[in-house]
């Protein structure tokens, strides 16, 4: 085992997951190559979505792979930024919405 | 900032780039070579396609000192053709059907014979085009330019390497958008970028960075949204050009680590299709003292045509050049990285 859990080479490594699961990890690759084609979404849109969902999921490999992307695909810094602070809207947003349930509950125990 | 060669930079030797971006470390000599990906595609030995666009580098002088430039151009470069070597060029042109003249630097205004060669080639019915800094224009000795270039239409390809000022003044020195927005909207007066005018005013995107351009279709509507929106400036056409591994760019990707993910990166991308359409196969490129090369890097890399054909434009010969062998090396996979890039943009 490595002494870090995350390593940026292992991101090129990505596609090694077929090797225990051929059929499962080319149907995902196969997915995955299609959803980022250009659609009724721009490649630029896909990758800036990519970025703000790879925040909110923290993951260090995808915001590596779609900051990159963002950059090829010529989107600005601040853009870039704002996404993260979509992210963060939507992060923050939902714990605070829950903080609806909390009060029905409170009002529906409470006298 | 000075070039590397007044710095007296190592960098500055063509050997030297040559050697670090075939042999600099280990993972840099495992990589595949250019060659063996043309031989994969049974395109080697490279051979033009036939010349259409005649490139002249008329000096390596510039009024700016940006830091990816391949030339490695600044105001403390001395090299500039003369007017004997521009007549040689003349000579040439005159003799073949060669349509395109592509005009670059350093800054191509600078050079004193710059008009009087324009009025000349513009004369014969030949089609230039100049490859402008923009800033150059808005100093006082070039301001009455874009008039003269629309007098003599003049297609005009500048860099702007974004369409934010501090992405752009960040590679190319700072103040550089701002006189770069003033040259363009006095070349929109003009009627410059304008539809239906016949002036071409296209954009040059390179990325600011060891990162590859991404779609040049998307990134254009992305420049001309952003353009129209903040400055209401207007452009007909814009090229992603591809950063190449040599000179200052390549002392960036060495200093800041880069370089042998940005190699792995290019040639992970190399396109067949790209390779199909290198501007190498259809350009000729010569160099301010006359000497022949495949293209603009090659140039800057010392690397003249093939042995076998003619070697400097005194003795041009368009059927030597046509059956000529392209010499590559590994900065090629600039060219044919994704879509392919070249002076005209992408290529696959």
């Amino acid at each position: 085992m490595s002494k870090t859990y995350y390593k940026p080479e292992d991101l090129k490594k990505f596609g090694d997951i077929t090797e225990w699961q051929e059929k499962m990890g080319e149907k995902f690759f196969d997915y995955y190559g299609e959803v980022f084609e250009e659609g009724a979404l721009t490649k630029r849109e896909k990758a800036l979505i990519a970025l703000a969902v790879a925040h909110t999921v923290q993951c260090p490999y995808c915001i590596d792979a779609y900051t990159s992307e963002s950059l090829e695909n010529g989107v600005s810094e601040e853009q870039m930024m704002e996404a993260v602070h979509v992210s963060a809207a939507i992060r923050g947003g939902s714990s605070l919405v829950h903080g609806v349930q909390m009060m029905n509950k409170v009002k529906g125990l409470s006298m | 900032m000075k070039s590397l060669q007044a710095e007296s930079h190592s960098l500055s030797d063509p050997e030297v780039q040559l050697e670090i971006i075939n042999s600099h470390n280990e993972k840099i000599r495992s990589l595949t070579k250019f060659e063996e990906k043309l031989q994969d595609i049974d395109l080697f030995p490279l051979k033009p396609t036939g010349i259409e666009i005649f490139q002249m580098n008329v000096g390596y002088m510039c009024n700016m000192t940006c830091k990816h430039c391949h030339v490695d151009a600044g105001p403390d470069r001395k090299e500039i053709m003369t007017k004997k070597t521009f007549g040689y060029c003349l000579d040439a042109l005159r003799e073949s059907d060669i349509k395109t003249v592509d005009l670059t630097g350093g800054a191509p205004e600078m050079n004193p014979h710059f008009r009087w060669f324009v009025e000349e080639v513009s004369e014969m019915g030949k089609h230039v085009i100049v490859r402008s800094n923009l800033t150059i224009l808005t100093t006082n000795k070039f301001s009455d330019l874009p008039e003269f270039f629309k007098k003599h239409g003049v297609e005009v390809t500048c860099s702007l390497p974004f369409y934010s000022k501090s992405r752009t003044d960040r590679q190319r020195g700072k103040g550089t958008y701002d006189k770069s927005i003033t040259a363009l909207k006095r070349l929109n007066e003009l009627g410059y970028g304008k539809e239906d005018t016949g002036l071409m005013l296209n954009l040059v995107y390179n990325p600011v960075g060891a990162f590859l351009p991404g779609d040049q279709e998307e990134i254009k509507q992305e420049f001309k949204k952003e353009l129209s929106r903040t400055h209401g400036i207007e452009f007909n056409d814009l090229y992603t050009i591809t950063n190449l591994p040599i000179s200052r760019f390549l002392n960036f990707l060495l200093m800041s680590g880069n370089l042998e993910e940005y190699m792995e990166k290019l040639i992970e991308a190399f396109n067949p299709a790209a390779a199909m359409g290198v501007m190498c196969r259809n350009t000729i490129s010569i160099g301010w003292d006359g000497r022949l090369f495949d293209c603009d890097f090659n140039q800057m890399l010392e690397m003249e045509v093939h042995e076998d054909s003619v070697q400097h434009i005194k003795d041009f010969d368009i059927d030597s050049l046509n059956n000529r062998e392209i010499l590559v090396n590994q900065h090629c996979f600039g060219c044919t990285a994704g879509a392919g890039s070249s002076c005209g943009g992408a290529t696959a």
